[in-house]
């Protein structure tokens, strides 16, 4: 079972580590994906078959496409290129933007009480269950959710609608 | 119904699997039973496959008036001292389309991606494999038993649209991405209903697995009428909409357009050759087995028998031949059918399909919550489940053709 | 009713399936390599060279080299020698033969014009279409054996213009006795004048009926 688990974490560390050196946007948002075959595949050794079944039809199936249309429709320029070390903004703003997600990511795991030692018995969810959770006490979230991802797909759409009257129409 | 009372051709496959796996020690015993399920899988499924092709051409031929492959019988083997001479009514084209495959020069774009491109087809074998796992082919014998069987078919049906653009995308042309992207709304824009007619038979069965939805459309009423879901009103208009959602899904005429063969030159399939190519074909057909084994599961009752004097023919039996069925359905329609134009295509998902499939969501809602009525108001249930069918089908077709009377031709004559 | 149009179209193709098992008009399908094709008679691929007897090509071939077809074929794709010696024809008469007769089929256009140009009858069109050959040069260049076919298939493949061809030679054949006949009665009755008048040479009669033009058969 550890075995299983190193595996599963090189493959999603790998490929999430590779996709961010790549310059290729194309092959950086396949290995995402297959980054997140590998969190299915986790939540599947968890033993929460429904989160896997649903994070392979959600991620793998449906953010996958959106992200390659979205790549395909808004890519400027050669990907190729080398990116230019001049820009010192730029390493502010990554930097601020990775440490605040690593800081949210390192509180939640620090607060998190992780008792390693006791062996809690293996959870056992049902898919009914799930769906009466979701649908009672956690609905707000479900639903703030699904709110969330429409505004992501309108903002895809905004991002790709380019407004182009003022260009001639056969401007390449 | 146990184990026991079943006939020796019902455990036949069962008893044989178990017997090969305790030959093994223990430590191999899963991982065989495992392997000898997958053999079996790709084996008969692999043959069906075959089958399936020589099948549609002959089929197709006879639709049409035409005689289909009759040609290609035994090869003369220099090492036997006798011949067959029988053509064996073209029963042996698919090996020798095969052989034709594999012998041809696979040719890789000089631009393409190289590693993708090789990757496409292979995954998505991969991924119109791994459907089957969840059928239940027969008593006792579905793969894996899931919790979430169906969430698992739709999960491992959605993952092939990844591998539709990397082929796409892979071969560096601009046609074949223009196809795949094509092909993918198309396929997008019709899992969406696909999902939506599927959906009230969960609603009305209570569960996400594969096998308990079939037990639950065990038994008949009066010894001969089964309870199977298409016999029921929202059940009935949910295999039609079933039917035109898998057709669209699996991209096989009348809604063929990303790879339309008179029109464009096989979509995004363009830069692919050889047994590549032949291993999306391979896919194309393994996908169209997998939704029809799927709709078998969900409305025809799966292996259950339709009579109550039936059932001394095995599950798999009943569950392969209801396949055959749905199948050749599917190419019927492709004989009969013109393809749409993507307009016509889209109209009919989002004016008339996911409508439909809504308000059937509703009628199987009703159906459920009604599930304990008795006596006459059994027949009040079926009138209005039945006026929830006919009413929206009615109206909304008469919407879809607003407008768009029959055809008229200014020059030619009639 | 949304379908009803589905429902129909189903039950056509339906009608063809049970019909092309029942119906045997239904199947237009040719099995070709056991069914041979019924071509229609104009039908033509390449020329063919008639000769009289199926027994011996080479001496009853109708050709006398005249070499009209050579220099009227528009891809001039037919080569021909003259013999030196001459034998007699179909008619009997004395007339030269083609010792080289080739046709180089890779050229030909199957036009037609040298069949219907050949004042003999000789030449005419063939109708195989089963002519692949393992070597593009030599094996699509047909020599006078190889074009040579008899009268008779010539019969089986056009019967009707093949029938107007004998009747026509058949007609010639028999102008031609008749001439040879009136000649020689006429021969004979000068005989008799020059046998009653008895200063009489003997050698202009022969000279006289030598050169007879060749009956021209169009």
């Amino acid at each position: 079972m550890t075995l299983a688990l190193i595996l599963l974490s090189v493959l999603i560390l790998g490929s999430a580590a590779v996709a961010i050196a790549l310059r290729n946007l194309i092959h950086s948002a396949l290995l995402f994906v297959g980054c997140w075959a590998g969190i299915a595949a986790f939540y599947l050794w968890a033993g929460a078959e429904f989160v896997a079944f649903a994070q392979v039809l959600i991620y793998v199936g449906a953010v996958s496409m959106v992200v390659l249309f979205a790549v395909l429709l808004t890519r400027q320029g050669n990907e190729l290129e080398p990116v230019k070390d001049d820009s010192f903004n730029r390493f502010i703003r990554a930097l601020i933007a990775g440490g605040s997600v690593a800081g949210v990511l390192l509180g939640a795991i620090l607060g998190t009480p992780m008792d390693v030692n006791t062996a809690s018995p293996a959870p056992t969810m049902t898919v009914r269950e799930l769906g009466a959770r979701l649908m009672g006490p956690h609905a707000a979230a479900l639903l703030i959710v699904g709110v969330l991802l429409t505004v992501a797909l309108l903002g895809a759409v905004v991002l790709a609608a380019v407004d182009r009257s003022d260009q001639p129409e056969d401007a390449p | 119904m146990s184990a026991s009372t079943d006939s020796f051709l019902e455990r036949a496959p069962i008893e044989a699997r178990d017997w090969l796996v305790q030959l093994l020690p223990a430590p191999l015993q899963w991982f065989t039973h495992h392997l000898i399920t997958i053999g079996a899988i790709l084996a008969v499924f692999g043959l069906f496959f075959a089958f399936t092709t020589v099948a549609e051409r002959k089929l197709l031929g006879r639709l049409q008036n035409r005689l289909g492959p009759n040609r290609s019988g035994l090869p003369k083997f220099s090492a036997l001292p006798w011949h067959l001479k029988h053509k064996l009514f073209g029963l042996t084209q698919p090996f020798a389309d095969a052989v034709k495959a594999l012998t041809k020069e696979d040719i890789v774009p000089a631009a393409a991606d190289k590693l993708l491109h090789f990757l496409a087809p292979v995954l998505v074998v991969a991924f119109s494999l791994l459907t089957f796992a969840v059928l239940p082919f027969g008593r006792n014998m579905v793969p894996v038993d899931l919790d979430a069987g169906l969430l698992y078919f739709f999960a491992a049906g959605s993952a092939t649209e990844l591998t539709i653009f990397m082929a796409g995308w892979a071969s560096r042309n601009k046609y074949s991405l223009l196809a795949a992207m094509r092909a993918l709304a198309q396929v997008i824009s019709y899992e969406l209903p696909l999902l939506l007619s599927v959906v009230p038979v969960v609603l009305v069965a209570g569960t996400l697995s594969t096998n308990e939805i079939v037990t639950a459309q065990g038994g008949w009423s009066f010894g001969i009428l089964p309870h199977w879901n298409i016999f029921t009103p929202w059940g009935f208009i949910g295999f039609l909409l079933f039917l035109v959602a898998a057709l669209a899904e699996c991209n096989r005429s009348p809604f063929d357009l990303p790879e339309a063969e008179s029109e464009l030159i096989a979509g995004h399939l363009t830069e692919y050759s050889g047994f590549k190519y032949a291993l999306f074909f391979m896919a194309e057909y393994f996908g169209l087995t997998a939704l029809s084994g799927l709709g078998v599961t969900l409305f025809l009752g799966g292996w259950q028998a339709p009579c109550d004097f039936l059932p001394f023919i095995p599950s798999y039996v009943w569950f392969m031949g209801k396949l055959v069925m749905m199948i050749v359905f599917f190419i019927w329609v492709r004989g009969t059918l013109l393809r749409l134009r993507i307009d016509q295509l889209t109209r009919l998902a989002w004016q008339f399909i996911v409508p439909l499939a809504l308000i059937n969501l509703g009628n199987a809602a009703f159906w459920a919550l009604t599930a304990s009525w008795a006596g006459p108001l059994q027949l009040v249930r079926l009138g209005v489940s039945l006026a929830l069918v006919v009413g929206p089908f009615i109206l909304l077709g008469r919407r879809l053709n607003i407008g768009r009377g029959p055809r008229t031709y200014r020059y030619a004559t009639s | 009713m949304l379908g009803s149009g589905i429902i129909k179209g189903l039950a056509v193709t339906a009608k063809n399936f049970v019909g092309s098992y029942f119906v045997p008009e239904r199947m237009v399908t040719e099995q070709y390599p056991e069914d041979r094709p019924k071509l229609p008679e104009n039908y033509r691929s390449f020329p063919l060279l008639v000769s009289e007897t199926a027994e011996d090509p080479m001496g009853t071939l109708r050709c006398v080299a005249c070499q009209i077809c050579e220099k009227e074929c528009p891809p001039q794709c037919i080569y021909i020698e003259k013999s030196k010696d001459k034998k007699p024809d179909a008619t009997g008469k004395m007339q030269l033969y083609p010792v080289v007769f080739a046709i180089d089929t890779s050229v030909c256009m199957s036009c037609g014009l040298c069949a219907e140009l050949c004042p003999f009858d000789s030449i005419k069109m063939d109708q195989v279409f089963e002519v692949a050959a393992t070597n593009r040069f030599a094996g699509l260049l047909l020599n006078r054996e190889q074009l040579a076919k008899s009268n008779a298939y010539y019969h089986s493949i056009r019967p009707v213009e093949a029938a107007e061809v004998d009747a026509r030679l058949a007609a010639d054949r028999q102008a031609a006795e008749a001439k040879a006949k009136a000649a020689a009665a006429a021969k004979a009755a000068a005989a008799a004048a020059k046998a009653a008048a008895p200063a009489a040479q003997p050698a202009p009669a022969p000279v006289a009926e030598a050169p007879k033009p060749p009956s021209p058969a169009a």
